[in-house]
């Protein structure tokens, strides 16, 4: 890690100050921090050193990765290359082999207890933690080594912040998140499969400006980004108030742009930013693509019932249940019916004659 | 036989609840509106007159014994129970504050027949011991001597030999093969014989063959009112044995509601077959006559006069048009009160409650409903077609000082027949 | 257990639970009711009992003059909490595409602002239904307690629905789960309390229609 603040670094790099100022202003944005912020952060910034990052990737795609290259304000080079030292990212960087474990530790060693940890994907737990290893060292016990020395993790993907797919019924590894292994370092969850490419460099970058991380829900993740949810930032909203549904993913709703919740839409109950982020450079999002959208960034949401299935349907078989239950009516019905059949029977049969002579207690 | 018990009362209770029944208690919700329908307790201001809880005995046994839920609460001994202390407590809610008169049945949002309930309900009130004196009195003598008021063959013997000697009007007695059997009521042997003759000049002038029996001239039926099945059916037998003895076509049920009902809706259900006759009401027979020409009127009521609804004859009994038919034809200023029709108030007395003298009281306070109506609408004569609503009206106008006479409808309608056949008789 | 996984349950296990206590046990109270019998009636009949049953089916919904006149609010309010029960239960577009999932049709809904007046109407008109159950005399002497759980699992329902699309009081997600959960503890009481009238006011007024229909007299 070399001693040049960001600004010197910038200017070697022949950006103007106005051109700084710009990236500054586009950070606030997104943070959604107030204007007046942008003198500050320009000032953070160009005192800021630039911090080791290391990446552990464990059981996940490589989508988060993915989506991080894809990130536009500020970019991935941007970001690498200005304001973070990636030391360790097993997509990204060149080296490989024991070359790539080296500089892990390399960096740990020269940056103990100041380096970013990110994770993305879950740890297996399951058979002693060996579904997973790197270099022969299991996700467990890299992730332990590595957090030891972090002064924050960030867990990237809703695979490393809740346990993601891999954790989905059955959960054949085991797969926990990276909260359920760490107690004793701040982390923030940037859930999401995959999480918005702007919201993970957002994250990154705020650390960068105030060096903390930014205040937090009560799932660790960062408000600004996932303070409301998806239905209520919706521009489909209006419809949904309306009563207006489509129906069929080609009916005439779906052609005029109506709200998507009876396809399954789980837009009321996920929090996150795509409705107001945008993917692809503030291009489109899945609900403006015409699908509803699948809860990717909240826990659990592989296990929450089809993606085809309204929130408010049963994700069991409601038929089925019916059946069973009618089934189960009828028979414990004939039951009570054949015993209330006797009862009644009985008294009928045993009802004696009344004459007159007995109406009175006293005869 | 054994003698009248708790546990005697709740088995005729338990075999008297059927589909129905459950699905009354199985619907209410304890909305309260029933209160509303009923003058015992909208006179009175007390609750506990609130029709469904009349029957609440008949619920708790209905729950425990015919609901799995019940069964478990009463398992964990969380269910209400049915002892000496239910019956005594209900017993005055069940005969003295319930005239049987069906209107809580009308207005019960769920459709629950509150009032079948309670006819049901004095079958086990009876078999417990619970039922009351005057009630026990009026069956025994019902069953025992052959008329509710202990009226005999000779009485009405010695009103039809007064009438022959009077008018020269003719009453058949035990005619075969005669097209009516005409039944009274023991009040109209005794304080209304106004009713016989007025049949006797009807039926002349109609040319209808007609009768009555000797062995089954009271059409009253004590065993409806106190709740005892197996004496209502005793008393049903005689009429239906002399009807189809005699082969009448026809048997008329006189001025009287629950007599109507007896004979009219519980009899074949009582005796377990369809009758081999036709029952009918003497104001629908009326309403008949007049509409075939058979009898013709001439002549005007001018007073100023309403009719009063007996229960079971227009709200249970369906006779609702036909009277008014009639008065519109006699009575030039005839107006009806607020509630009237179907949904008429009943006169206090119905359902047993004029024979239960520890009732009195509390009838004259339901009168003060009928009291309110009548005053609203100031009328000169009140006409009905029930001698029993009859005497409980003359007995609550008198106690108020009101002085309104109360008619009988068929023999305001004799007098007003063509004259012509007033003298040819 | 956090929202997600009580929202996951209320939609799957829990509501699997309620349904099958709701369907068993409606058809328990059901078969106890029609197995009692009903003995034919044998007197000669004046009208049709079956004319007659349908009639009072449909016109018992109506009120009745009589009494009417006597306790007009309380009447007009349980018009006014049941239709506005239907009204939010029926046409509001994503229960109805629940009702869709279980029949395989559907209806039109409904604007959700509607809706949203019409739950705060029946909120109201159902606190007003509790204030009239302890304040009539009558009411008050009849009630037990299961009057006043069947009126709580009835108003939770409704009032979380309208604090869950709100979000009022808590996280959308946490209310949607309760407002889920608060309808299976509806499932489950029903049977076994009054709200069997949903069912059984069909029975007791088919019955005494029918019986006065056979015999030609108003019901």
């Amino acid at each position: 890690m070399d001693d040049l603040t960001l600004s010197e670094r910038l200017r070697q790099r022949g950006v103007s100050r106005r051109g700084f100022m710009k990236f500054c202003a586009a950070t606030a944005s997104m943070m959604a921090l107030p204007p007046l912020m942008i003198p500050k952060i320009a000032a953070a910034l160009e005192k800021a050193r630039r911090p080791s990052v290391i990446w552990l990737s464990f059981q996940e795609c490589t989508g988060c990765t993915e989506s991080l290259t894809r990130s536009h304000a500020p970019t991935i080079e941007g970001l690498i290359f200005d304001h973070i030292s990636l030391d360790y990212h097993h997509t990204l960087q060149a080296a490989a082999g024991d070359g790539a474990e080296h500089a892990r530790e390399a960096a740990m060693k020269e940056n103990w207890g100041k380096y970013i940890l990110v994770v993305d994907g879950s740890i297996p737990l399951g058979e002693g933690g060996n579904y997973s290893a790197i270099a022969g060292i299991s996700n467990l016990h890299m992730l332990k080594e590595v957090a030891e020395g972090a002064a924050a993790i960030v867990s990237v993907g809703t695979c490393a912040a809740f346990g993601g797919l891999p954790m989905a019924k059955p959960n054949p590894t085991g797969a926990v998140a990276v909260s359920d292994i760490i107690k004793d370092k701040p982390i923030v969850n940037v859930p999401g499969c995959p999480p918005i490419p702007t919201v993970i460099t957002g994250v990154l970058a705020h650390f960068l400006t105030f060096g903390r991380l930014p205040e937090l829900d009560h799932l660790h993740r960062p408000k600004v980004f996932f303070g409301q949810s998806i239905h209520d930032r919706c521009y489909r909203r209006p419809f949904y108030e309306r009563g207006q549904f489509a129906e069929t993913f080609d009916d005439e709703g779906a052609r005029k742009g109506w709200c998507l919740f009876k396809l399954g839409c789980k837009g009321p109950t996920t929090y996150n930013a795509c409705a107001t982020a945008k993917w692809n450079q503030g291009t489109s999002w899945p609900v403006e693509a015409g699908h509803g959208c699948i809860g990717c960034s909240e826990p659990r949401f592989w296990d929450a019932g089809g993606f085809y299935q309204a929130l408010s349907v049963p994700h069991t078989k409601v038929g089925e249940t019916v059946l069973t239950a009618g089934a189960a009516g009828l028979a414990i019905g004939a039951a009570a019916a054949v015993l209330n059949r006797k009862r009644k029977a009985g008294a009928v049969e045993n009802r004696e004659t009344i004459t007159v002579k007995d109406l009175s207690k006293e005869s | 036989m054994s003698a009248p018990s708790v546990e005697k009362g709740i088995q005729f209770i338990k075999a008297q609840i059927d589909a129905p029944i459950a699905s009354f208690f199985s619907a209410c919700v304890h909305c309260g509106l029933c209160a509303e329908a009923c003058l015992f307790f909208t006179e009175t201001g007390d609750p506990k007159y609130t029709p469904i809880n009349k029957v609440e005995p008949m619920r708790r046994i209905w729950e425990r014994e015919f609901t799995l839920f019940g069964r478990l609460k009463s398992a964990v001994g969380l269910a209400k129970p049915v002892d000496e202390d239910t019956f005594a407590e209900w017993e005055t809610l069940v005969y003295d504050g319930c005239s049987l008169c069906g209107r809580c049945s009308l207005v019960c949002p769920v459709g629950n027949d509150i009032s079948d309930m309670i006819r049901k309900i004095r079958e086990g009130f009876a078999a417990a011991g619970h039922a009351p004196e005057g009630l026990i009195g009026a069956s025994t003598r019902a069953v025992e001597i052959g008329s509710p008021m202990g009226v005999k063959l000779p009485a009405v013997m010695a009103q039809i030999k007064h009438l022959r000697d009077n008018t020269g009007l003719d009453v058949p007695v035990d005619a075969k093969g005669a097209e009516y059997l005409v039944l009274l009521s023991s009040m109209e042997i005794m304080n209304f014989p106004e009713y016989l003759e007025a049949i006797a000049r009807i039926m002349h002038q109609a040319g209808k063959t007609w009768t009555i029996a000797s062995n089954a001239f009271e059409a009253t039926n004590s065993g409806i009112q106190i709740g005892v099945s197996d004496i209502a059916r005793q008393l049903v037998l005689r009429v239906v044995e002399a009807a189809e003895g005699l082969g009448v076509k026809t048997v008329i049920s006189p001025e009287c509601g629950h007599a109507f009902t007896a004979i009219r809706w519980d009899g074949a259900n009582l005796i377990g077959r369809p009758y081999k006759f036709e029952v009918k009401h003497i104001l629908e027979v009326l309403d008949e006559f007049v509409g075939q020409g058979l009898i013709r009127t001439e002549g005007m009521e001018e007073a100023r006069l309403t009719y009063h609804d007996p229960c079971q004859i227009a709200r249970k009994g369906g006779v609702v048009k036909q009277p008014r038919n009639l008065l519109n034809r006699i009575a030039s200023n005839f107006v009806e009160m607020q509630d009237t029709g179907e949904m008429n108030w009943c006169c206090g007395g119905g359902g047993g409650v004029s024979a239960n003298e520890r009732a009195d009281e509390l009838k004259l306070t339901a009168f003060n409903r009928k009291k309110a109506q009548l005053q609203a609408l100031g009328v000169d004569t009140l006409v009905t077609a029930c001698a029993n609503c009859r005497l409980t009206l003359e007995e609550g106008l008198e106690e108020n000082e009101m002085d309104i006479p109360v008619v009988g409808l068929t023999e305001m309608l004799a007098e007003y027949l063509v004259e012509d056949d007033k003298e040819k008789a | 257990m956090d929202a997600n996984e009580l929202l996951a349950w209320a939609r799957g296990p829990g509501f699997d639970i309620a349904l099958i206590i709701f369907v068993a046990g409606m058809l328990l109270r059901l078969l106890e009711v029609i197995s009692l019998g009903k003995k034919p009636d044998l007197s000669a009949p004046r009208g049709s009992g079956v004319e007659g049953g349908l009639r009072t089916l449909l016109a018992r919904s109506l009120p009745r003059k009589a009494v009417f006149d006597r306790e007009p609010l309380r009447i007009i309010n349980g018009y006014v909490l049941h239709l506005g029960f239907f009204i939010v239960l029926f046409m509001y577009g994503p229960h109805i595409a629940l009702f869709q999932s279980i029949l395989g049709f559907g209806w039109p809904a409904l604007p959700s602002g509607v809706i949203d007046a019409v739950g705060a109407i029946t909120i109201l008109s159902l606190v007003a239904a509790l204030v009239f159950r302890l304040n009539n005399k009558v009411m008050r002497f009849l009630s037990t307690g299961g009057d006043y759980v069947a009126w709580a699992v009835t108003l939770l329902p409704v009032l979380t629905g309208y604090l869950a699309y709100n979000h009022l009081l808590l996280p959308y997600t946490t209310m949607l789960a309760v407002h889920l959960l608060s309808v299976e503890l509806l499932m489950v009481v029903a049977p076994f309390s009054k709200l069997t009238h949903m069912f059984s006011f069909a029975m007791a007024r088919w019955h005494q229609g029918y019986k006065a229909g056979q015999r030609g007299v108003e019901s």
